[in-house]
């Protein structure tokens, strides 16, 4: 900064620039880091519907917190330096030669090391305890975070086809429904497949997000803790239909669930006859013929 | 010069492509409604015969005039009970998904299949489906049975050429367009029977416009 505040400019020789744009740079911070916190945070996506999007949410207004200072830094000596160090009057001329500062250097790779060291302390931390169970990410087959009591939460296999989710319950009979109803304050653990392309399963208020990958058993915790609906997209292009790949869920009490299941069980008997037995993964037949 | 030439022939060239693409679009087909309840008369075959695509599966839907359409796209009224007869001249392929073998969405919660009702098709008998996500109404169609005798090779097919029919009826929601699409992977000579046809709207699905 002193190489800068010993420039010979327009604003004269003996301003401390480096000084100016730092006083001008913690001032917006005051104003502004506040308001990126308090105001615009509640409106930073996705809410509050489960305890996986809930965290998510406060990882995200965290990280907005955080790129504010940066992005002050950025507005605040652009417009200081076109501010001051514009050219008056029709002479150009070279500049002083610039070399390099090893303080500004130092600092640089200490600051940038430092956040980004500390934001993945902070982002493993949210994911892997029990508590966080992944985040509401897809995890593979064996996952690395599990909720207390994994056995016990609600199985769902979530099978991802071109262009349509359906949703198999092995704790209830294997019967497949064409809907997602879910009971609140209960993990769940989503067995997320496809039956032909790569898809991926992104309930949007609810957290969750896991690629749908034929063959492939992709495990996702979540606990929904809103009595609400949610929606459900395909997140991965997945050909004609895929922007129209998408349903609503529900988050509904136990007992609503308890009477969902049920009918949907006596209402889908029939063709649950026809299933191929529960699996974690499907390999079809026909493959390849057809017509 | 010679460069500068060649790379806007090459601009022009692929803009026409692709406004050719985004600009031709299937007829829309209007059914047919008298006394308050609408009539979509369709029929599904194993080849077109037609350029530009004679080997694709497809769709048509017949118009008031008792003439047949190249199209996916029906226009439905709103609010209205609509009564679909479907004249299928496919064999079956079978269903990825078998859970699509069940009737949903119909009046009743069921469909027939030469005059015979039934709520649950055999999977491995489904030929197409049709079946529109947003409505929840899904209708797996029987296949013509294999070694039919008189199978039609060419679109449109007359009731002579061995077939099923296929009856159901459905309730139009409020105005609107909703995609609708076959759920058998029915498309000979592409990977997994997904692609050609099932991937052009036209030919496995469509859009019916609601009003």
């Amino acid at each position: 900064m002193s190489a800068v505040g010993a420039m010979t400019d327009g604003a004269g020789p003996d301003v401390r620039h480096g000084r100016r744009i730092l006083i001008i740079w913690a001032v917006a911070n005051v104003i502004f880091v506040p308001i990126v916190i308090w105001v615009l945070g509640p409106h930073i996506p996705p809410y509050d519907a489960s305890q996986q999007s809930t965290d998510q949410h406060n990882v995200n207004v965290v990280l907005s917190a955080l790129a504010t200072p940066v992005l002050l830094m950025i507005w605040v000596y652009f417009g200081y330096s076109i501010t001051v160090f514009r050219q008056r009057g029709p002479e150009v001329v070279d500049g002083p030669p610039i070399e390099g500062d090893p303080r500004i250097q130092v600092t640089w790779l200490a600051a940038t090391t430092v956040i980004v060291i500390a934001l993945a302390v902070y982002g493993t931390v949210g994911l892997l305890p029990s508590s966080a169970a992944g985040a509401g990410g897809g995890q593979g087959p064996n996952p690395l975070s599990k909720p207390p009591n994994a056995a016990s939460a609600l199985q769902v296999q979530v099978i991802g086809q071109q262009w349509l989710w359906t949703f198999r319950w092995p704790g209830y009979g294997g019967v497949q429904t064409p809907y997602l109803v879910l009971p609140v304050n209960r993990w769940i653990a989503f067995h997320v497949t496809s039956l032909d392309v790569s898809h991926s399963f992104w309930a949007y208020e609810l957290g969750v997000k896991a690629d749908a990958i034929p063959g492939n058993d992709n495990v996702a915790f979540v606990r929904p803790t809103q009595l609400r609906s949610f929606q459900i997209r395909c997140a991965e292009l997945c050909g004609l239909w895929h922007g129209h790949m998408n349903t609503t869920g529900q988050i509904v009490s136990q007992s609503a669930f308890d009477t969902w299941i049920a009918q949907a069980r006596v209402r889908y008997q029939g063709v649950t006859q026809q299933l191929p037995p529960y699996s974690h993964v499907y390999y079809p037949a026909p493959d390849q013929r057809a017509g | 010069m010679g460069i500068l030439v060649a790379a806007t022939v090459l601009v022009v060239a692929v803009f026409f492509y692709i406004a050719d693409f985004l600009a031709v679009a299937p007829p829309v087909l209007a059914a047919s409604t008298q006394n308050g309840a609408s009539t979509l008369t369709l029929q599904t075959v194993p080849a077109y015969g037609h350029a530009p695509e004679p080997d694709w599966v497809t769709y048509l839907g017949l118009d008031s005039n008792g003439h047949w359409h190249h199209t996916t796209i029906y226009q439905l009224p709103a609010h209205t009970l609509v009564h679909v007869t479907l004249y299928q001249f496919d064999s079956a392929s079978g269903l990825r998904n078998p859970f699509l073998a069940q009737v949903r969405g119909t009046a009743g919660g069921i469909a027939s299949v030469d005059g015979k009702s039934f709520s649950v098709l055999n999977g491995d008998d489904a030929s197409h489906t049709f079946t529109v996500p947003d409505l929840g109404l899904s209708v797996p169609l029987k296949g013509v049975p294999a070694g039919a005798k008189n199978p039609c090779s060419a679109a449109p097919c007359a009731l002579s050429f061995d077939h099923t029919t296929i009856r159901f009826s459905f309730v139009t929601p409020g105005p609107g367009v909703y995609r609708w699409q076959c759920f058998v992977p029915c498309a000979a000579q592409f990977f997994y029977g997904f692609g050609g046809p099932m991937q052009t709207i036209g030919w496995m699905s469509g859009e019916l416009k609601v009003v």
